[in-house]
């Protein structure tokens, strides 16, 4: 199996502020985040990330979109390092998470063409990918609307689209269903699998267990920037539910629950 | 340079789609200045001049019979007060509430006091003149009374004259009335147009960077494969676009309504600039905006917030307005080293501009330095758009 993202001993400290450092109770003046992070996913499966709040989940997605840098370690992405050649990493991936907005000015229409002109996809190409996943998405009775104007579901599914305008074989999403409603979320959840029925690699941070028992192939479940497990879905829950299996890893790799 | 020209376009789309945004930024300013100077310029203008045909309503005292014609010759109608010396409250409190617009006072024997006195010896006669500033036609007829005696004063002692018929002639004076002209715009346009440049770029920059930054619309252009320099000079180039539109409408309202300002003392017609002086102006300009937003984009761009960023450039602004003041007080040598330190070489260059005396060499010289800064500003900007610390600070 051809192995599309390899995370390689990745690290990543961040410096507290004294205001932070109270509220995580601690006097250390910085906190790791990331903590020599390995896994490999291969071409065409979908691997979830899963962990609580804080276990360095999104800091992991933002290094291998190249938002930000790693302390150490490295990431390849098809091939590419996201330290050595993060320009070209960054056209090959979709990468989808919250603290990403649009400009409320825009509408659909607009931002589409608009990121697809940034993103170097031919004319003929855009408009084409554009009907496609407007119609899926029902944005086409919004697309000339103001993004301002539409609603939160609708907003993130207008960024769903544009992060995908450009139709790469990796895709990062970070938190895909968040705040959205059921009917929304199975939306997304289908347009998934049949990302990955197209051959896809898709990795996706979570930590909502029925969204990775639904679609993910193989798990990581990370803790404290580390990852705990990582191993097929079957292999990890061994008969048993996600959610059991998780409360096991937790309490054996950071003791009790607080 | 093909994601810049997208970045651009999205920019100016984004001005010019937004109906109230191009308002008040590009239309508005221009507008106000407008109404705002001409309404000062009438204002002064009804403050200081009297009607032409007024005639003035003053007591005298004490008129004596040989200067009565010619007293009655000033636009004014005189009433023989006979109340004693010094005037009475009542008719000081009328002067006070402008009723009446004075009172010329002569002393007794003043025609005899007057040709006997000779300078030096003892005091000489006092005329009085009881006026209210505050009331123009006072002030009108205190100048016209004033003006008789210095004249009658003349005619009786006129020992030698000083450039005789002066004022009609005008040819004592050497210097040109487009000189003068030029001075006086050079002392005040730029900056004037220095401070239009600066507000123009403060009401785009903060909002388009750290606005950008604060909404986080500018980390979804951080994942495209949009190299870090276009999206900054993208930026500079269309915030440029916008600060000069709207800089120009500025310059333009008060282009226009300065003749007003000025009433009638200043002729502007003799400030004849030729075509190339405009071009050289422009040239100066540009440059300047360039700088300008380069600067105001670097603050916008470590900046947190819109609000922080417009704090933070507040100090900016005091720069700009005391290096646009030093011509005006003739401050600030010029010379080579001048053209080389950017926005200062811009208000020298325009200062030389406006006052006939720039040479094109100078205006190359600051263009290209201001080129040349607003480069390696764009090129730090690029350097703060890659680093996380700079854009994901919270």
């Amino acid at each position: 199996m051809e192995e599309l993202i390899q995370v390689k001993e990745l690290c990543k400290t961040f410096k507290l502020s004294a205001k932070q450092q109270k509220l995580e109770k601690t006097k250390e003046k910085t906190k790791v985040a990331v903590d020599g992070l390995s896994f490999t996913a291969y071409k065409g499966e979908v691997f979830g990330l899963l962990g609580p709040n804080g276990a360095g989940k999104t800091t992991t997605l933002r290094m291998l979109a190249t938002l930000i840098r790693p302390d150490s370690g490295d990431a390849l992405l098809d091939g590419v390092s996201v330290t050595k050649d993060p320009e070209t990493v960054r056209s090959r991936i979709g990468f989808l998470t919250s603290e990403l907005k649009l400009e409320d000015f825009f509408s659909p229409n607009y931002l589409f063409q608009f990121f697809a002109s940034l993103y170097g996809v031919p004319q003929d190409k855009a408009l084409a990918r554009r009907e496609e996943l407007f119609s899926r998405f029902g944005i086409d009775r919004f697309a000339e609307v103001k993004v301002g104007d539409l609603s939160t579901g609708m907003k993130q599914k207008v960024s769903l689209v544009i992060s995908l305008v450009h139709d790469p074989d990796i895709i990062i999403f970070d938190e895909p269903t968040n705040g959205l409603d059921v009917l929304t979320a199975k939306v997304v959840t289908d347009f998934l699998l049949d990302l990955r029925a197209q051959g896809k690699t898709i990795l996706l941070s979570t930590h909502i267990f029925s969204l990775i028992e639904k679609i993910c192939d193989r798990v990581g479940i990370m803790i404290s920037g580390k990852m705990a497990v990582c191993d097929t879905l079957e292999k990890i829950c061994g008969g048993k539910s996600l959610e059991d299996r998780f409360f096991e890893v937790y309490r054996e790799k950071a003791g009790d629950l607080e | 340079m093909n994601n810049m020209l997208v970045i651009i376009k999205k920019e100016l789309a984004r001005f010019f789609g937004d109906k109230r945004l191009v308002f008040t930024t590009a239309i508005m300013p221009g507008l106000l200045i407008f109404l705002m100077y001409t309404l000062m310029g009438e204002g002064l203008m009804r403050e200081f001049t009297t009607e032409e045909d007024y005639i003035a309503k003053a007591y005298v005292r004490n008129m004596p019979a040989e200067l009565e014609s010619s007293l009655k010759e000033l636009p004014v109608e005189w009433e023989i007060w006979d109340g004693g010396n010094p005037a009475s409250d009542q008719v000081l409190q009328e002067i006070a509430e402008g009723e009446r617009d004075g009172l010329l006072v002569f002393p007794d024997r003043f025609m005899q006091d007057m040709l006997a006195y000779e300078a030096g010896q003892g005091e000489a006669p006092n005329v009085e003149i009881y006026y209210n500033s505050e009331e123009s036609n006072s002030g009108a007829f205190r100048s016209a009374a004033v003006r008789f005696l210095d004249q009658l004063e003349e005619s009786v002692a006129n020992k030698f004259d000083i450039n005789r018929g002066e004022g009609s002639l005008g040819d004592y004076d050497r210097v040109s009335e487009q000189s003068v002209m030029g001075q006086l715009l050079a002392g005040l346009l730029p900056m004037l147009i220095m401070t239009f440049i600066f507000s123009g770029c403060t009401a785009v920059a903060p909002e388009s960077i750290a606005g950008e930054k604060e909404r986080g619309t500018i980390a979804t252009l951080l994942v495209t494969p949009m190299k870090r320099s276009a999206l900054a000079l993208g930026k500079i180039v269309s915030l440029s676009v916008i600060a000069l539109l709207a800089g120009l409408s500025s310059f333009l309202g008060t282009i226009l309504s300065l003749p007003k300002l000025m009433t009638d003392e200043v002729d502007f017609g003799a400030a004849s600039y030729t075509a190339l002086d405009y071009g050289l102006l422009f040239a100066v300009i540009l440059s300047t905006v360039l700088v300008t937003v380069a600067v105001i984009s670097l603050i916008s761009a470590g900046a947190k917030s819109v609000k922080e960023a417009s704090t933070a450039i507040a100090p900016f602004l005091s720069v700009i307005v005391i290096v646009s003041l030093l011509p005006l007080f003739h401050l600030g040598g010029g010379g080579k080293v001048a053209d080389l330190i950017p926005l200062y070489n811009s208000v020298m260059t325009m200062n030389g501009i406006f006052s006939f005396e720039s040479s094109v060499s100078d205006v190359v010289i600051t263009v290209l330095v201001n080129f040349a800064a607003a480069g390696i500003l764009g090129g730090i900007l690029t350097k703060m758009f890659s680093s996380e610390k700079v854009m994901f600070n919270r």
